[in-house]
């Protein structure tokens, strides 16, 4: 029972971002400025800190510290890495667009930078407690943010959904953990599979407690059955908080998973793996027919965030080492590809409050704007998994890995319904390339935000051709992280 | 057998804290089921005592009831609450809520009556001068450091988030600025002016005219 | 004294056998609240009298030779009036709340040491308790205000509710710097604690005074007391929370108000004035008995609590968040730091 200093080495990262936040809490009351550009800059810049260390104290070992409840890892610095760089570019993406509509306060940073905080908790967590408190930390920094456009009937619509079924997935986890406590007497996640695997504890007790686990973390995750915010909330929410609610947050919601199912209950795997079964087909098919239907452009990337989360699970449903690499490519790959398409809505979004959430504003995009249009296309392949964009590859990597796991039938309903999916995602494409476009006002873009998108959409094609050293860095982190019992 | 004492208490504090949970979600006023919540936590709090958690305890009759309840209270007292509109639809999902609970309570009594729990288990007593709170204290801010500060920094974005969410500042509303009142001193407000004393004869009819005003 | 009560408990255990500890809990509880009673009702009329020559009358001296009968005779009275439930009130709750206010102020002085080794009961967290304890106060003033189908009642109800939530928070942070030095949380250790050479220089007022002065105003306000008696507002809301009340229930209110005032009064010279302790280690001041010191220390605090009442107007409700809020939650904090701090440093001497 003791405190040591070496401790804190690991946790560095975290302690810049906490430390920086208070900062900016602090010196944007001072700052003057109506733009908030100084505050963005700071954000920005601690942002770029965090990466640094990260880089920096990394180490090709993994180190436990504070009795075993933080966990650093290669799987932990590299999603760590690709957190702040998803929220610095959800930042210069939204930094136009919120301050249009009034939204780019200080606040909203802050607590973009505390949901930033959370994930970094939950990525690297190894107890329940700091699993849990990391998960919150996140969460009610995003119900206030999709709270934050007081004035906006659905925002705050959304963000009563979002709080209520987010509070109702907490008690659900919460609970589920305390049948694993009652059943093994621990709750860290080494010593928890240790103690299953004795085979002492209560079966049915575990088994109790992990259905309401897997249940929590469906919620959370946005799978069918426990869907029903997620369309409400990317809707109602402003593009921008949409844009970070889809993106980042699936990185530590893998991390989160994996941590528990992988790291935790791996004794129990047959079980899970078969719960996660039934999740991931129902919200494959699920998601990519009720997209279909869809007008609303954020509404109908719900739908296929409901469906990429399905494929998402049939990595960790394989059980196998190659399955979480898989899932773990995947995840980064869906938080890009989100980025960019939420980008893209934001960019045609103008200044005096229209908003392109339509299908119908894309409509003959390639005339007003051939190189946006290019771009686009190139993220609606990349959705739809046609080949050679990324997309297609993390979509090969899990099916594969499902294959050879012996979920065939499985696969076989995912491929289908695939291709089901891909005709919502071509049909923006049609409407960019086929159709008269609807308005031709003049896309004003600052530059800024243009290469920004211009790599993003780049870079899902350059990832396709190319995905071996990312493909790579998953499967070790992988390995090394979930191969430890 | 012959109960003893602590076991007695021990029933008819839970015998209390059930009947008072119930009391809250059946209570027609919502002000008499905010009271019976604290009801329940007092008598929770009588359980927790008697497992020797004085520390929880004590702290859930602070904070829960001493604070948290209060401001519950606060609000409940000042909203109209129409019970007919919330009872709207009761009927219609009674069936599916009661079938869900049924459920639940079939499960939990399947899971734990089947368990291999720590029944007939007696925990040890402490030493008279064991300090619950010295203990939590010291296993706080060692063992669970980093969950604790990771808890404080949540209070932190609660705090922002109410803040955040409520603070709207009125361009037309008038306030008064309370450190300008503080630093006031005598010499801003107060003029003493030296005069000549006045011939009260001389002025007759004027002055009585003010008086009698 | 000690020897006496300790043959007392001896005889008392052969006689009654295992029913004793009740019998004994009673008896101590009895030898607390009976004193207490009559604590409260001469302190209305030091009260009267002190308020009444600070302002240059006489106060009360009809009844009994210097008006010392005045108590009794008021209380005589309000036992005889009739208790009026308005209409429209919530009987039980309206009936209810006067006893809700009077019982946490009666059960804090439980843990409260008088002297070595005398207290009610000897409890570890005994500062904590006594913060749950004072807490719960608020509901007899809230469910009073609301029960009363009263709007000014309301008022009061509303007004008493943020106010003691805003102070609590102060006081709590006072007593953590008490705990920090005495290092820990038994009444009886505080004391202790403050023991040593030197006398009254070691007692924590010194040490702490920020937090003396934030505990003893905090308190003033918890009890709703002038200038923070904001709750009543005679002259705004007519008698706030307890506008409605009558005979023995609003005469139970008062009881309730003035045993706070006494039991903050105890607090505070327990854990800033060293309690029992006499202010000097030598002869003639060692041989008075400790509860005498405490008492003339709580007698001391009294007295501040009716000057306090006599002098200051009553502050204007939006002041008194700010002074809760703005000033003391921040200087308690800061003095929590300082003084972990200091405690760091061989400049440490209590």
């Amino acid at each position: 029972m003791n405190f040591v200093m070496s401790d804190l080495v690991p946790v560095l990262p975290e302690i810049f971002v906490l430390a920086m936040t208070c900062v900016i809490l602090i010196a944007d009351l001072l700052i003057r400025q109506s733009g908030r550009l100084a505050t963005y800059m700071l954000v920005q810049l601690t942002l770029l800190g965090c990466s640094l260390i990260l880089v920096g104290t990394h180490e090709n070992r993994v180190i436990y510290a504070f009795h075993n409840m933080f966990v650093d890892d290669l799987m932990s610095d590299v999603l760590k890495l690709l957190t702040c760089l998803a929220l610095s570019m959800m930042l210069a993406y939204s930094r136009l667009y919120l301050t249009a509509r009034g939204l780019f306060t200080g606040e909203f940073m802050v607590l973009v930078l505390f949901a930033m905080l959370g994930m970094m908790v939950m990525i690297s967590a190894n107890h329940f407690v700091t699993l849990y408190l990391g998960l919150e930390l996140l969460s009610l920094s995003l119900y206030t943010l999709v709270a934050m456009q007081r004035d906006s009937a659905t925002a705050i619509e959304a963000a009563m959904k979002y709080f209520v079924l987010g509070a109702l997935a907490s008690s659900l986890l919460l609970y589920g953990m305390s049948m694993l406590y009652g059943a093994t007497g621990t709750l860290e996640l080494g010593a928890l599979t240790q103690a299953i695997q004795s085979g002492a504890a209560d079966r049915n007790l575990q088994i109790f407690g992990l259905v309401f686990v897997v249940c929590g973390l469906a919620f959370k995750l946005g799978v069918v059955p426990f869907h029903m915010w997620v369309p409400d909330v990317y809707q109602g929410a402003p593009t921008a908080i949409t844009m970070l609610i889809g993106s980042a947050p699936k990185l530590a919601a893998f991390a989160f998973v994996t941590r528990i199912l992988v790291e935790g209950l791996q004794p129990l795997m047959p079980h899970w793996s078969a719960m996660l079964v039934i999740l991931a087909i129902a919200s494959i098919v699920l998601g990519n027919v009720t997209a279909i239907a869809q007008t609303n452009i954020k509404r109908m990337l719900a739908y296929s965030t409901i469906s990429h989360m399905g494929f998402l699970l049939l990595g960790i449903l394989s059980g196998s080492i190659e399955g979480y690499g898989a899932s773990m490519f995947y995840a980064v790959v869906y938080a890009l590809m989100s980025l960019g398409a939420f980008g893209m809505i934001m960019l045609l979004s103008r200044a005096d409050g229209f908003e392109a959430d339509t299908i119908n504003d894309f409509k003959g995009l390639s005339r007003r704007s051939p190189w946006f249009a290019f771009i686009m296309l190139l993220l609606m392949f990349s959705m739809a998994g046609v080949p050679p964009t990324v997309g297609f590859y993390a979509k090969f990597s899990v099916f594969s890995a499902a294959v050879n796991s012996g979920h065939i039938p499985l696969v076989a309903i995912a491929v289908l319904f695939s291709l089901i999916g891909a005709f919502f995602y071509l049909r923006i494409v049609k409407l960019m390339y086929f159709d008269a476009p609807e308005s031709h006002a003049a896309i004003s873009i600052q530059p800024d935000t243009g290469i920004l998108i211009s790599f993003n959409g780049l870079a899902v094609l350059l990832l396709g051709i190319l995905p071996g050293k990312l493909m790579a860095v998953c499967a070790v982190s992988a390995q090394q992280s979930l191969l430890l019992h | 057998m012959l109960m003893s004492f602590e076991t007695i208490v021990f029933y008819l504090f839970a015998a209390l804290s059930v009947f008072a949970a119930l009391r809250v979600i059946t209570a027609r006023n919502p002000v008499h089921a905010a009271l019976f919540l604290v009801l329940a936590f007092c008598s929770m709090a009588g359980i927790w005592m008697l497992l020797e958690a004085e520390f929880l305890a004590i702290t859930l009759v602070l904070v829960y009831v001493g604070a948290v309840m209060v401001l519950f209270l606060f609000v409940v007292m000042m909203l109209d609450i129409s019970l007919v509109q919330l009872r709207a639809g009761f009927w219609r999902l009674v069936l599916f809520g009661a079938a869900l609970a049924g459920l639940m309570a079939f499960e939990m009594i399947w899971v734990l009556g089947s368990s291999r729990t720590s029944t007939g288990r007696v925990a040890i007593k402490h030493a008279a001068d064991y300090s619950n709170t010295k203990e939590l204290g010291r296993l706080m801010y060692t063992d669970y450091v980093y969950p604790f500060e990771i808890a404080a920094v949540i209070l932190l974005v609660a705090m922002v988030a109410a803040i955040a969410l409520t603070f709207r500042r009125r361009k037309d509303a008038k306030s008064q600025g309370v450190p300008e009142q503080v630093a006031v001193r005598k010499a801003d407000r107060l003029r003493l002016v030296k005069m000549p004393p006045e011939n009260r004869a001389r002025q007759g009819l004027d002055s009585t005219e003010e008086v009698a005003r | 004294m000690m020897e006496l009560l300790q043959t007392l408990h001896q005889a008392g255990l052969g006689l009654f056998g295992p029913l004793w500890l009740t019998v004994w809990t009673l008896v101590k509880i009895v030898a607390i609240v009976a004193p207490l009673m009559v604590g409260v009702a001469y302190l209305t009329l030091a009260e009267r009298k002190v308020i009444g020559y600070m302002q240059v009358r006489i106060g009360p001296n009809r009844v009994g030779p210097y008006g010392l009968l005045q108590p009794i005779a008021d209380g005589l009275k309000l036992v005889f009036k009739e208790i009026i439930i308005p209409t429209g009130s919530n009987k039980f709750l309206f009936v209810i709340a006067p006893i809700m206010a009077l019982m946490p102020a009666l059960a804090a002085w439980a843990v409260i040491p008088f002297d070595v080794g005398m207290s009610a009961a000897n409890v570890n967290a005994g500062l904590l308790y006594v913060l749950a304890m004072t807490s719960l106060g608020v509901y007899g003033v809230i469910i009073a205000g609301w029960a009363s189908n009263s709007k000014y009642a309301f008022l009061g109800a509303l007004r008493s509710a943020a106010q003691i939530v805003s102070y609590e928070i102060a006081m709590g942070f006072a007593l953590v710097c008490v705990l920090m030095v005495s290092q820990s949380m038994n009444l009886g250790d505080i004391v202790r604690g403050q023991q040593g050479g030197a006398g009254l220089f070691g007692w924590y007022f010194i040490p702490l005074f920020p937090m003396f002065l934030v505990y003893l105003i905090a308190g003033v306000a918890e009890t709703n007391r002038a200038p923070f008696d904001v709750a009543e507002g005679e002259s705004e809301i007519v008698a706030g929370f307890h506008v409605e009340y009558s005979g023995m229930a609003f005469a139970l209110f008062f009881l309730a108000e003035y045993a706070n005032m006494i039991l903050i009064a105890a607090l505070t010279s327990t854990m800033f004035l060293g309690g029992w302790l006499p202010p000097f280690n030598m002869a003639p001041f060692t041989w008075v008995p400790g509860l005498f010191w405490l008492l003339a220390k709580m007698s001391f605090v009294l007295f501040l609590f009716l000057w306090f009442r006599a002098t200051f107007p009553r502050y204007r409700y939006d002041q008194l968040m700010r002074l809760g809020w703005k000033v003391f939650i921040p200087l308690t904090l800061v003095w929590v730091v300082v003084v972990g701090a200091w405690m760091q440093t061989r400049y440490w001497l209590w």
